[in-house]
């Protein structure tokens, strides 16, 4: 068989279609989304997005109940979302093999926050696996499946970042089909309270017997060093602890719950000192602790905030400091992309003295110069909750900012809470027909699948007005006017209002492959009254006499800096002019 | 074969291409056969940001991430991401810069707090600096956007990686519409490091030749 090159996220896909999964759920989310993308390219795999990730779970619990071997995708605050079914299944167990990934995201890369959920595994009394690189993305998903189905039990297989998007060789192997199970519909195990209580011995009697495989499974492997410093590690930090200690005896824990008792105690009584270094929490560390070992180091000497890397080990081992950035740098933050349809909203916003309550996509940006229009991002769906307490605390005129993707998510309850309990919030959704800041994967109001099939296409005007919203109205994202005056318009309706502000995001296949003509700026009519330059498009730059002029190969012909030029000195070149976007 | 760990650095603004760049020069190691990891760091997947690949091979490579100090060879796509990722350079090392200026578009005054001295900057700091007309080069050729190959061309030379590999990996990388092109990019790329003001010695294991015919120095660009 042949090596590739693949992603962490990449390889997990790859063997979850090795193992036989035959249905495969989740939501977009850094650092996760590349699995289920990489997943729906092979046939044999139902692989879909899902509304959110409770229903990916839930979904998936079925199919696995259902006899199915199932993936389930996510990112570490999507399993918060999802918690509710996590915490639950563990006591019915699974019948078919069930994985779920929480992809962590130390550093906060692309989240609001940092998390271990290795806490939550622990909580649901669930065992984890952590690979070191891609072809053990590859591997444990297979050895997560068995365990899955010789202990009846969910599976999580954490990733963090490092490990999610790193590329390593991987060797491919084969699809194996796997039968489907029969399900045994089965009253005790899989409904009502009154039998619960027969289930939860079982659930404790499974993680010992967990925790006994784990003092003999190969993937917690140890590695002969002198009897100095040992090292108890897992995930990506492995290869961390491999650069930087070569010489160190290394426990590998590649199922660091439940933790082999036997095993730690045997390693930590072989060296004079113990290193500790996982990426995230105190989690293998405390449980060495509470052993009572004591000749261990860990989040003290290496730091509990962030990723990990060698030069970081290094610095916390006094192995020698690495050179330092230059500093004072010019930064270079992510901003809106060219032609991108959210920079509208902003703009007509920070027009407006309004207090807005942001929610999670691209347009979290819209708080940061030069917008600075939007005051609040807390978590997947927030923003409609947010306003209405901003509300209740007194701000008379609170707007709610939220994309398409996260409406569907998880803003619809909130809708009609907001509703019910008499808000006069005005919803502005940003409808760019995708989930914008993973890279553009469709939903329930896009209209396909994530094989590309078509789909229905939920009607969020409908949805809004069913929530019991009169005044609902559509503007073209694009038309600076029509934006500006629907928000006014909305602010001024008494009780709830909703503006969907339409356009397709310029990153989806349909918009970068479309022809259009780009616009020019005519320096004989220009004033260099600098008015263009304030819509921040990177497309416009600078000319030595500084006048402005559009890049032709990136303008995506969105008009709107032809809308704010005072004497009409942006348009269109000639048709034969014409250039595909990208 | 070597059993050194090359570690290398792309640092590039998002839309630039250096990724690709990174995945080609990965793809071309593994065809020569060795350990490979790559990796990529950035935040959210719009355009306009910083952008930082990774890529490391040799004999057996752990960690995908590169140390600061350690990196055999910095390519800097645009010069102020040069600047703030030159500190990765080995004392051996080199920082190819192309020599195009961004402007980050979401900071205040940005065109004036721009570091024109960039170059200057890296230099002072005692680090070997290649500046390389890339955007120019590319832009001959057709297409500033190819200045991604261009600098992969320049890295080419001092990279023990054969010339086979190279070309296979173009070949199977670049879709065909723009492959001819992007080969062009690559051997421009090449000619530019030979002729470099302050030239850098080929690693002795590198391709001296363009890969596609002709010593890769001026003449072979056309």
């Amino acid at each position: 068989m042949s090596r590739e090159l693949l992603l962490g996220n990449e390889a997990i896909a790859r063997g979850a279609w090795e193992s036989g999964v035959r249905f495969a759920s989740g939501y977009p989310g850094t650092p996760s989304t590349e699995i289920l993308e990489t997943l729906a390219e092979f046939p044999s795999v139902e692989a879909r997005w899902s509304a959110n990730e409770k229903v990916a779970f839930e979904e998936g619990m079925g199919a696995a109940i259902g006899g199915l071997r199932v993936l389930v995708t996510m990112k570490h605050v999507g399993l918060n979302v999802a918690a509710d079914a996590f915490m639950v299944f563990p006591y019915s167990g699974t019948n078919g093999g069930f994985v779920v990934i929480s992809a962590d995201d130390p550093g906060m890369h692309s989240s609001q926050n940092e998390q271990d959920n290795r806490f939550l595994a622990r909580m649901a009394k669930v065992p984890v696996l952590e690979p070191s690189d891609a072809q053990e993305c590859k591997d444990f998903v297979g050895l997560g499946l068995e365990l899955s189905e010789t202990y009846s039990t969910p599976v999580m297989l954490r990733t963090t970042t490092r490990l999610a998007h790193h590329k390593s060789l991987v060797e491919l192997g084969e699809r194996h089909e796997v039968e489907r199970r029969a399900f045994e519909p089965d009253a005790r195990r899989f409904s009502v309270p009154i039998y619960r209580h027969l289930l939860r011995p079982q659930v404790e009697d499974r993680l010992e017997r967990l925790r006994t495989l784990g003092e003999t499974l190969g993937v917690n492997r140890e590695e002969e060093g002198g009897s100095d410093i040992g090292v108890i590690t897992s995930g990506i930090a492995y290869t961390y602890v491999k650069e930087v200690l070569p010489q160190a005896g290394v426990l590998r824990l590649g199922m660091t719950y439940p933790l082999p008792d036997e095993r730690l105690r045997a390693f930590c009584a072989r060296h004079r000192l113990v290193y500790v270094v996982e990426e995230g929490e105190a989690f293998i560390e405390e449980a060495v602790r509470a052993l009572g070992i004591s000749n261990v180091e860990g989040k003290a000497r290496f730091g509990v905030i962030g990723e990990y890397s060698p030069g970081r080990l290094r610095a916390a081992l006094s192995l020698g400091q690495v050179p330092a950035p230059l500093p004072n740098v010019l930064p270079r933050p992510p901003m809106f992309c060219i032609g991108c349809g959210h920079r509208t909203v902003f703009s007509a916003l920070r027009q407006l003295s309004v207090t807005v309550a942001g929610d999670i996509g691209c347009y979290t940006m819209g708080a940061l110069p030069p917008y600075e229009a939007s005051h609040t991002t807390f978590n997947m769906g927030a923003s409609i909750g947010t306003a209405v307490g901003l509300e209740q605390a007194g701000h008379e005129r609170v707007v709610s900012v939220i994309g398409d993707s996260t409406f569907v998510h998880s803003g619809i309850p909130s809708l009609i809470d907001a509703v019910y309990n008499g808000s006069s919030l005005t919803l502005v959704l940003l409808d760019n027909s995708t989930t914008g800041m993973t890279g553009g994967q469709p939903h329930a109001a896009s209209g396909k699948t994530l094989r590309g099939r078509p789909a229905p296409v939920l009607d969020l005007e409908a949805m809004c007005r069913a929530a019991g919203v009169e005044d609902v109205r559509v503007v073209d994202t694009w038309d600076r006017k029509q934006v500006a005056g629907g928000l006014r318009q909305a602010l001024a309706h008494r009780g709830p209002s909703v503006v969907i502000a339409r356009g397709a995001c310029q990153r989806l296949p349909e918009m970068r492959n479309r022809q259009v003509v780009p616009f020019f700026v005519d320096e004989a009519l220009c004033t260099r009254c600098e008015a263009c330059f304030k819509v921040w498009c990177p497309a416009i730059l600078r000319s030595e006499q500084q006048f402005p002029f559009i890049v032709a190969a990136d303008c995506t012909a969105c008009t709107v800096c032809a809308q704010v030029c005072p004497v009409d000195a942006i348009y269109p070149a000639a048709e034969e002019h014409a250039e595909v976007v990208e | 074969m070597t059993e050194k760990v090359y570690s290398l650095i792309f640092a590039g603004v998002g839309g630039q291409g250096g990724l690709l760049g990174a995945e080609i020069t990965a793809l071309a190691a593994v065809r020569a056969g060795y350990d490979v990891k790559q990796t990529e760091v950035h935040g959210v997947s719009q355009r306009g940001g910083s952008v930082e690949t990774h890529v490391r091979f040799g004999g057996k490579v752990w960690s995908p991430v590169v140390t600061p100090g350690e990196a055999d060879v910095v390519v800097g796509l645009e010069k102020l991401e040069a600047l703030r990722f030159g500190h990765y350079v080995a004392p051996q090392g080199v920082v190819l810069v192309n020599d195009q200026e961004i402007v980050p578009g979401s900071v205040a005054n940005a065109a004036e707090a721009y570091p024109r001295d960039a170059v200057d900057q890296l230099r002072a700091r005692g680090y070997r600096v290649v500046v390389l007309a890339a955007t120019q080069a590319a832009r001959d050729l057709g297409d500033g956007r190819m200045a991604n190959l261009v600098m992969v061309g320049a890295l080419a030379t001092l990279l023990p990686l054969s010339n086979q590999s190279w070309i296979e990996t173009i070949e199977q990388r670049i879709p065909e519409k723009f492959r001819r092109a992007n080969q062009q990019a690559f051997q421009a790329g090449m000619a530019l490091m030979a002729q470099a003001a302050d030239p850098v010695p080929a690693n002795p294991h590198a391709n001296r030749h363009g890969p596609w015919g002709g010593r890769a120095e001026s003449g072979s660009v056309a």
